[in-house]
């Protein structure tokens, strides 16, 4: 009998299964994209590294002990050592050295590249992680002043192609150098002098023996604890201060990109979109609820002659309220079923669509987040049913001459 | 059916005002009236006169503003919501002058209704159906919806679907309005048999044959019996 009912509203109760599918929808959908492009920023900012301070020298703007003002500070590989050993709370320490305009060759295929010289900690710091089968400079390759190279992952590529890169010998600069490692390809939002992927690492002794350079171009460390990131940052500026004799407060002299402080606010812009996202959703669950209210209370009006003729043949209160509450959480069900049915079935599609570059890296990764499906759906679904039981429940209170009289 | 109780129904002073202050309609003013078990009684007056509203309140659809309404001598004012869904379930037996069919249930969906509240068993409750589309000469439409079938017989599945629980009781309230004069004079030939099987019929109707078929006629006037023919 319900179903014959059912049957015959079907009309109206599509109306009310569309609102809520398309409200759950919209919802889920909204906050997946939302949620994944957060956690595609993140993943992108991994790139470069997270909880590292890139330094290098700059130019002095204070006089001190009389110096003037307008100093180059230039840092070498025993400022390095020193702040190894002298400054408490580092974890890993490595100078960069850096060339560009370097001849990479590999048999009659010839590219220029830059080439980097760093410590074995470069690897952990700026995340350049060796693919499967594949490994980092080395302390070994470091004391030997091995001639091994770690090629990022386009060089790889733009070399050897599809063949496997390790274990060959490539020519920089005439010099023969064996492969160690192919980096994993990652996505990465800052940089500095080009993507990682585009640059080939050597060992730091080896480049100074290669290049002769006296000086490094820049440093990076990674303190031990993050919480304690801004003490360990004010000892290395004081230990190099004492060093290269500049004012401790003078920060010209060194430049400084700190990824922990990027990352704090970073932090509070991922929380300012997340806020934005959730009034976004909340307006749009507020209008399909609006909706979904819409049809069930015209629909329970509409219905209160039907619930007069019920009441005159002796339907008691409940049998007529049992009726709308199953019909109602019905609607409910069928409706965010299908609307959370829509919104994995439009996330895979979008998964699987061909995209490609920046707006497939941020764009192409949308998380479904379970907690927020349900919600939505719980949300619209008391709401309509509050919305078809209540008139219901009134009109099942009235005398039935009164429900009856209704058209 | 208790051989002691020969009233079916006893009303007393019964008033029924509607609105308030200036608005007030008095449709109902002191009415008194006792009718026997296995009475056909035919209720006419004038549009307005308060036949319907009376009807109402017999059947227990509406209360009366003051005044005593005993049916089978229980005094109707001391029952709550549901206790008087049960008499309307178990004694009464309505038939209106629209029908009141469900639009989207079938004939025999229709008949089952009552049984349905009252929670016969499904075998019963079918067999009884098909037995009641039979009496009132439809068992063959018993799949058609009400927009499929004519005035005369959707009220012939109305008057099934009220005798559905055995009532002692049937309520007609303009039965034949909505039917031609053959259709009209057939429904209340069927109240007149189903009166010689013993149901207490009261009909309202303006149909002049009633006093030809009729045990009983009541008059109303403004809301006062004018004429309570007995």
């Amino acid at each position: 009998m319900f179903y014959r009912e059912l049957h015959r509203q079907r009309k109206r109760i599509r109306l009310t299964i569309f609102a809520l599918a398309w409200g759950t929808f919209s919802i889920v959908i909204l906050l997946a994209f939302g949620e994944g492009m957060n956690r595609q920023m993140k993943i992108a900012n991994k790139g470069l590294g997270t909880g590292i301070v890139i330094v290098s020298g700059g130019q002095t703007s204070i006089p001190y002990r009389g110096l003037g003002k307008g100093r180059t500070i230039l840092l070498r590989r025993e400022d390095v050592e020193l702040l190894k050993n002298k400054v408490p709370g580092i974890k890993y320490i490595s100078p960069e050295g850096e060339h560009y305009a370097n001849t990479l060759t590999l048999g009659r295929k010839s590219f220029t590249e830059r080439v980097i010289g760093v410590y074995p900690s470069f690897e952990e710091m700026r995340t350049y992680y060796p693919q499967e089968g594949s490994r980092f400079i080395n302390p070994v390759d470091l004391q030997n002043k091995r001639r091994v190279v770690f090629l990022g992952t386009e060089i790889a590529r733009r070399l050897f192609e599809s063949e496997d890169p390790v274990g060959k010998s490539i020519l920089i600069n005439a010099i023969p150098f064996l492969v160690i490692g192919v980096m994993q390809d990652k996505i990465q939002n800052s940089m500095y002098n080009g993507p990682d992927t585009d640059k080939a690492a050597i060992p730091y002794s080896t480049y100074q023996a290669i290049y002769g350079d006296e000086y490094i171009y820049r440093f990076i460390y990674m303190p031990e604890d993050i919480s304690k990131a801004g003490v360990v940052k004010k000892d290395v500026y004081r230990a190099l201060a004492a060093k290269h004799k500049f004012d401790p407060e003078d920060t010209q002299a060194l430049r400084t990109w700190d990824t922990i402080e990027d990352e704090e606010i970073f932090d509070k812009i991922f929380l300012g979109i997340q806020i934005f996202m959730g009034i976004i959703g909340g307006l749009t669950l507020i209008v399909a609820g609006v909706g979904v209210t819409n049809i069930m209370y015209v629909s329970a009006k509409r219905r209160t002659k039907e619930i007069g003729i019920k009441m005159a043949l002796g339907a008691k209160k409940r049998y007529v309220l049992l009726q709308f509450v199953s019909e109602a959480l019905m609607i409910a069900f069928i409706g965010g079923g299908l609307g959370i049915a829509l919104s994995f079935l439009t996330v895979g599609l979008f998964k699987s669509l061909p995209l490609e570059g920046d707006v497939a890296d941020l764009m192409a990764h949308p998380v479904i987040s379970l907690d927020i499906m349900a919600l939505t759906a719980v949300i619209l679904g008391v709401i309509g049913f509050l919305a078809g039981v209540f008139p219901a429940r009134k009109a099942a209170t009235l005398r039935p001459v009164e429900a009856l009289r209704y058209e | 059916m208790s051989d002691k109780v020969s009233v079916m129904i006893r009303l007393n002073g019964i008033n029924k005002i509607y609105g308030a202050g200036e608005i007030k309609v008095e449709a109902l003013k002191a009415i008194d009236l006792e009718i026997e078990k296995n009475e056909f009684i035919g209720l006419i007056g004038p549009s307005g006169s308060g036949k319907s509203t009376l009807m109402n309140i017999m059947g227990c659809l509406d209360t009366p503003t003051t005044g005593e309404y005993y049916l089978e001598d229980r005094n109707v004012e001391t029952l709550n919501h549901n206790q008087l869904a049960e008499i309307r379930n178990e004694k009464i037996g309505f038939v209106f002058q629209s029908f009141n069919l469900l639009p989207y249930a079938t004939a025999f969906e229709n008949v089952e209704l009552p049984m349905l509240f009252m929670g016969i068993k499904t075998k019963i409750r079918k067999d009884r159906t098909m037995e009641l589309l039979d009496k009132v000469g439809l068992a063959n439409r018993a799949a058609h919806k009400p927009n499929e079938l004519s005035g005369g017989e959707m009220q012939r599945v109305a008057i099934a679907r009220s005798l559905a629980n055995y009532p002692s009781l049937i309520l007609a309230d303009e039965p034949t309005g909505n039917l031609d004069t053959q259709a009209g004079d057939e429904i209340l030939a069927i109240f007149q048999d189903l009166w010689r099987q013993g149901h207490t019929i009261v009909v309202i109707t303006h149909n002049p044959n009633i006093s030809e078929r009729a045990q009983r006629v009541v008059k109303l006037k403004d809301g006062r019996i004018e004429n309570n023919g007995a």
